[in-house]
């Protein structure tokens, strides 16, 4: 069943100076509950396409459609959006940072902090509600900024390489979480990553765009063997690394055609 | 070796760091006092003009017991404090509705770089005939000396706070107010606390000039009327009480940047 769909979409941006295509027609769709990945080299416009899926801006032309509804109509449309660092608001507790959309879209303040308890042990944190983010570490951090984000039950997460910035070990475990309360909540899932293992670990299909101007290059589906493992087991399985190979040569040829 | 011991050890070292400083710095005050108290009676200097600390604390005990020292200074620190914070306040709302609309920002550019630039206190005839020679004339000085450079500082504050605590926001529909109050404002506490302690010293001089111009009640009131009858201790004296009441002014707005910014 689809659940997303990105037709025709042209975006460029303008300045007194410039005009540059960073995506160019734009056709994709995407299921209920899939998790998906956006790769490409820089320039190719991944981050901005997951804006505009953010409902940030509107793209030039075209359109992006959730259940049939253009996102720029539906002003209730609840979206996840996850940056590279936290963004946690340095003066709230972690509490109210965990309820801070709850609170936006006025819902009752005893039933969030009991909705924000959950989350941050779903989130595999211990109590740490009344806290203030400097007391956290990065890898924390990012997990209350995860419970943030999944406290307004948002129809889609959007991922803007939300584990870069993360140690090696802390992004390894993040990404099983997020992989495994996905599943759990039956969450859609769009991923933007310039680590082709993590796109491959963590998907059910992934986008490769090239770039300049930005255009669906080619789509991959993620073998059913990978698919059902962890992301960190899957690193591990041989249909991976086979994979793993073609994106990377598909990447290597793209970025050929554009220095000749 | 014991971490406890050598924690204490370090500790002693603090206190007694701390201890020297404070002995410095009251033997420089206590230095300044003698010296001019020397300089004054051995007439180093023209005790005219320069007058002497024990003159000073005579005529202080005798302003104190007619009530006029009394009198005089609370009229100024009243107008003092309210110039200071209609002039914060004041200059934190347009800059909010400079955020609000960026188009307005961009057509009022020119005449906040005009109104910052020229000296406010050459306002001060204008304002006192218009408002009339008194209270609310001064107060309207104290507060106008700081409104623009505070509504151009906190402006830059609020356009340099991080655009992705926005695109927070902004994914769970918050409205720009909300954004104002989430994350604006807040984010902008740092620079509005240096803004008062700035506006501290500003609303002082609007004061004290309004005064001067006024000239009928208050501490520059004082001043002016020393200066005209040469009693320089009086002038003196009232620039003791100046200096004290603006340091206790600053020292308030420090412990309100405390109470603010709890998370730094």
């Amino acid at each position: 069943m689809t659940f997303l769909t990105v037709s025709k979409v042209h975006h460029t941006y303008f300045s007194s100076k410039t005009a540059t295509e960073a995506l160019q027609d734009i056709n994709l769709s995407i299921d209920k509950g899939e998790f998906v990945s956006f790769i490409g080299p820089s320039g190719c416009g991944k981050t901005t396409l997951l804006s505009i899926l953010a409902g940030l801006f509107r793209p030039t032309a075209g359109k992006v459609l959730i259940d049939n509804q253009d996102i720029h109509e539906n002003a209730d449309l609840s979206i996840g959006y996850m940056l590279q660092q936290d963004y946690l608001f340095p003066w709230k507790t972690i509490e109210e940072n965990v309820t801070l959309g709850l609170k936006l879209l006025s819902k009752e303040k005893e039933a969030a902090n009991e909705l924000a308890s959950k989350l941050l042990s779903d989130v595999g944190l211990p109590p740490v509600e009344k806290k203030y983010p400097r007391e956290l570490s990065g890898g924390m951090r990012q997990r209350v900024a995860l419970a943030r984000t999944l406290a307004v039950d948002p129809k889609i997460l959007l991922l803007d390489e939300p584990f870069s910035a993360l140690d090696y070990q802390s992004k390894l475990k993040l990404e099983d979480l997020v992989h495994k309360l996905m599943k759990e909540y039956g969450k859609t899932a769009v991923l933007v990553t310039h680590d082709i293992g993590e796109a491959i670990a963590m998907s059910d299909r992934i986008f490769l765009f090239s770039a300049r101007p930005g255009r669906l290059h080619q789509t991959f589906e993620v073998p059913e063997e990978v698919r059902s493992l962890t992301p960190f087991e899957a690193r591990a399985n041989p249909s991976y690394s086979t994979l793993f190979q073609t994106i990377w040569k598909e990447l290597e040829s793209l970025e050929h055609q554009q220095s000749s | 070796m014991n971490i406890n011991s050598l924690h204490e050890q370090f500790k002693a070292n603090l206190r007694k760091e701390k201890r020297w400083v404070r002995f410095y710095q009251i033997l420089i005050l206590v230095l300044f006092f003698v010296l001019w108290e020397v300089a004054s009676s051995l007439r180093w200097i023209d005790q005219l003009i320069f007058s002497s600390p024990t003159k000073i604390g005579q005529l202080f005990v005798e302003k104190v017991a007619d009530y006029s020292l009394l009198y005089h200074s609370s009229y100024t620190l009243f107008e003092t404090v309210l110039g200071f914070i209609l002039g914060t306040l004041v200059g934190t709302i347009l800059a909010a509705i400079l955020w609000w609309s960026p188009f307005l920002s961009k057509v009022l550019d020119p005449y906040l770089v005009v109104l910052n630039s020229m000296p406010k206190v050459a306002l001060g005839p204008i304002l006192i005939v218009a408002l009339g020679p008194g209270m609310s004339s001064i107060i309207t000085m104290g507060a106008l000396i700081s409104v623009i450079i505070s509504t151009i500082v906190i402006y830059t504050a609020f356009r340099t706070v991080d655009s992705n605590y926005l695109k927070v926001l902004q994914t769970f529909n918050a409205t720009r107010f909300q954004m104002f109050k989430e994350a604006i404002l807040p984010a902008s506490f740092p620079t509005i606390i240096s803004t008062l302690k700035v506006n501290v010293g500003l609303a002082w001089v609007g004061v004290i000039v309004g005064e001067f111009l006024v000239s009928s009640q208050g501490l520059g009131y004082l001043i002016i009327y020393g200066f005209q009858v040469f009693n320089f201790n009086l002038v003196l004296l009232s620039l003791l009480v100046i200096a004290i009441f603006a340091t206790i002014m600053y020292q308030l707005v420090e412990l309100l940047e405390r109470m603010l910014i709890k998370n730094e």
